[in-house]
């Protein structure tokens, strides 16, 4: 082989590669503005359901006979799952944080260390992301189901709006009960954590109550109350808007309730991060301009 | 309130309708007319957009180009309200029947009675008898749920369904697709009955020649969008169903007999 026919090889090897790197670079920037495309287009599309949504809710609401067997699934079914997760979650916190108070001596403090992550933090958020397992993937494959047997298409035509008969009753569940589920898992949280602490680990039980009672305000108990209210929101949005969404086929039904779920829990871990950011905000204003402290007999 | 005058023309018409969903080609520029009264059937291969055009003409999809006009006036000039309104003159009777899963029987057929008129449960019982008898089913059958039902029960529970709101204009998609024989031509005698009892305009969509046989006055048949040539017509037939079955284009003739011909030397050479 000659030196010119070296050259054009190499020539050849550098065009090659030359124009893979081109591909993928073109490849990457297409994909790259496709899914832009299509998160703009998600976004703007949930925002006008939701808004749609809002229309109906300030409107006319569906009669009690379509919300109350959403409020039964949504809220009744799902208080066995709520309390136990709950009594869990306050009996993990108390295993793991013993063993570092005890290293300091803290143990009585337990009580605080519980309830407060409990009730600011995990006891909203995993009780919203547990419901959104239950209850928003059961809403998205309901919904998608109806969709693609044309049921939907069959509510409208017999003189029903699908957002005011299937969406309405179904935000309405969440909204309202999701917070209330919120404090059956906070209550559930604290006894399983006083229970494991005090008959297990031999925390003092008054002890417990005690510190629990210093550190922790209405505020910290509101506060995370007042994000499930959000969560809920967020939880039947996110599932009702997937159903809507669902492509044919039992894969397009398994697609919408892994969506939902999957959706609603970025959701709410976007949503608790901004809120709590809000309720500390909203706390530091309460304490600064409004508390004022009882103050006992000198 | 100033009076509306009765419409004149035709009750439904399709003027240059085109619908695609992302990029495939559905209905390409569609003309056709429905009159008061007759009963239209629409035939033609699976995927030339049958379906389609039974849900543009009652307005549940919008056309992409051109307009489909109910009573001289397309759907897209009436607000939500009154498209509302206007689509409970309509009965769709679905081709999957479209039942409810979670409501029984009863509820079911009840259920546009509910969601459209005040009238008392004595009163709505009383339809949901008449309706399931005229249907030819028993009341006792009230209490199930659609999943306990055959193929055949739940399209007569779905036409009661329909039926009860006592539409002007039915609209049946596919009415005897996966029914035995007999049950099929119980449907097609309904689909006949129907039409004796009130004055209703019915177009049904399908691929049943005893159905066309059975229930056309006239037949408008649609060629799937891309397999036209450019400038040819989507709809290639329109007229009797005995002129259907004369007719000198072999792409009718060999849809309504049912003889594969062309398409499977096609489907050989694409394989």
């Amino acid at each position: 082989m000659g030196s010119e026919d070296g050259k054009i090889l190499t020539r050849m090897r550098d065009f090659m590669a030359a124009t893979a790197i081109t591909n993928f670079s073109t490849g990457l920037v297409r994909g790259l503005g496709q899914r832009t495309v299509e998160s703009v287009q998600f976004a703007g599309d949930l925002t006008l359901f939701s808004l749609d949504l809002l229309g109906w809710l300030c409107g006319r609401l569906p009669r009690g006979r379509v919300v109350l067997p959403n409020l039964y699934t949504i809220g009744v079914q799902s208080v066995p799952v709520v309390l136990i997760t709950g009594c869990f979650i306050g009996m993990v916190l108390a295993v793991q944080s013993y063993d570092q108070l005890r290293s300091v001596r803290m143990e009585a403090t337990l009580g605080t260390v519980i309830n407060l992550t409990l009730v600011k933090e995990l006891g909203p958020v995993l009780a919203a992301v547990m419901l959104a397992g239950r209850v928003g993937s059961s809403i998205a494959a309901e919904i998608g189901t109806m969709k693609i047997t044309e049921q939907i298409d069959a509510l409208r035509m017999l003189g029903a709006n699908p957002i005011q008969y299937l969406v309405v009753p179904r935000f309405l569940g969440c909204f309202l009960l999701i917070p209330l589920l919120t404090v059956f898992a906070d209550a559930a949280g604290l006894v399983g954590g006083w229970l494991f602490s005090t008959q297990l680990l031999g925390v003092d039980s008054s002890h417990y109550w005690l510190h629990s009672e210093e550190m922790i305000s209405g505020f910290d108990f509101g506060g995370g109350i007042f994000k499930s209210f959000f969560f809920g929101a967020a939880i039947a949005i996110i599932a009702c808007h997937r159903g809507f969404h669902c492509s044919a086929g039992a894969e397009g039904v398994g697609k919408a309730a892994t969506d939902s779920f999957v959706f609603s829990f970025v959701a709410i871990m976007g949503l608790d991060f901004l809120l709590s950011i809000l309720v500390t905000v909203m706390q530091s204003f309460w304490f600064a301009y409004w508390y004022r402290p009882t103050m006992g007999p000198l | 309130m100033p009076a509306i005058a009765p419409h004149d023309g035709p009750l439904l018409e399709l003027n240059g309708v085109s619908r695609q969903f992302g990029s495939q080609v559905v209905l390409r520029d569609v003309f056709f007319r429905v009159n008061r009264g007759e009963t239209l059937v629409i035939i033609g291969e699976s995927g030339c957009g049958k379906s389609v055009t039974l849900r543009l003409l009652c307005g549940l999809l919008d056309p992409n180009l051109g307009s489909v006009d109910f009573e001289g006036r397309g759907w897209r000039a009436r607000n939500d309200r009154e498209q509302r309104r206007e689509q409970l003159r309509f009965g769709f009777l679905f081709q999957g029947s479209a039942l409810f899963d979670s409501m029984s029987v009863f509820e079911n057929v009840a259920f546009g009675l509910r969601q459209n008129t005040q009238l008392k449960l004595s009163q709505i019982e009383r339809i949901v008898r008449e309706r399931l008898n005229e249907v030819g089913l028993p009341y006792s059958i009230c209490e199930k749920k659609p999943a306990q039902l055959s193929g055949g029960m739940k399209k007569r529970v779905a036409l009661a369904r329909v039926l009860a709101l006592t539409p002007e204009i039915m609209l049946y998609d596919e009415p005897t697709t996966g029914l035995d024989p007999v049950m099929t031509d119980v449907i097609n005698e309904l689909i006949l009955q129907t039409r004796k009892q009130r004055p209703i305009t019915s177009i049904v969509v399908t691929h049943d020649m005893s159905t066309v046989k059975k229930v056309a006055d006239r037949v408008v048949m649609l060629h799937p969008a891309p397999r036209l040539l450019p400038g040819e017509p989507q709809v290639i037939f329109e007229g009797t169903a005995e002129e259907a079955f004369a007719s000198a284009d072999k792409r009718v003739s060999q849809f309504v007999r049912g003889e594969a011909g062309e398409r499977l030397r096609e489907l050989a050479l694409a394989g």
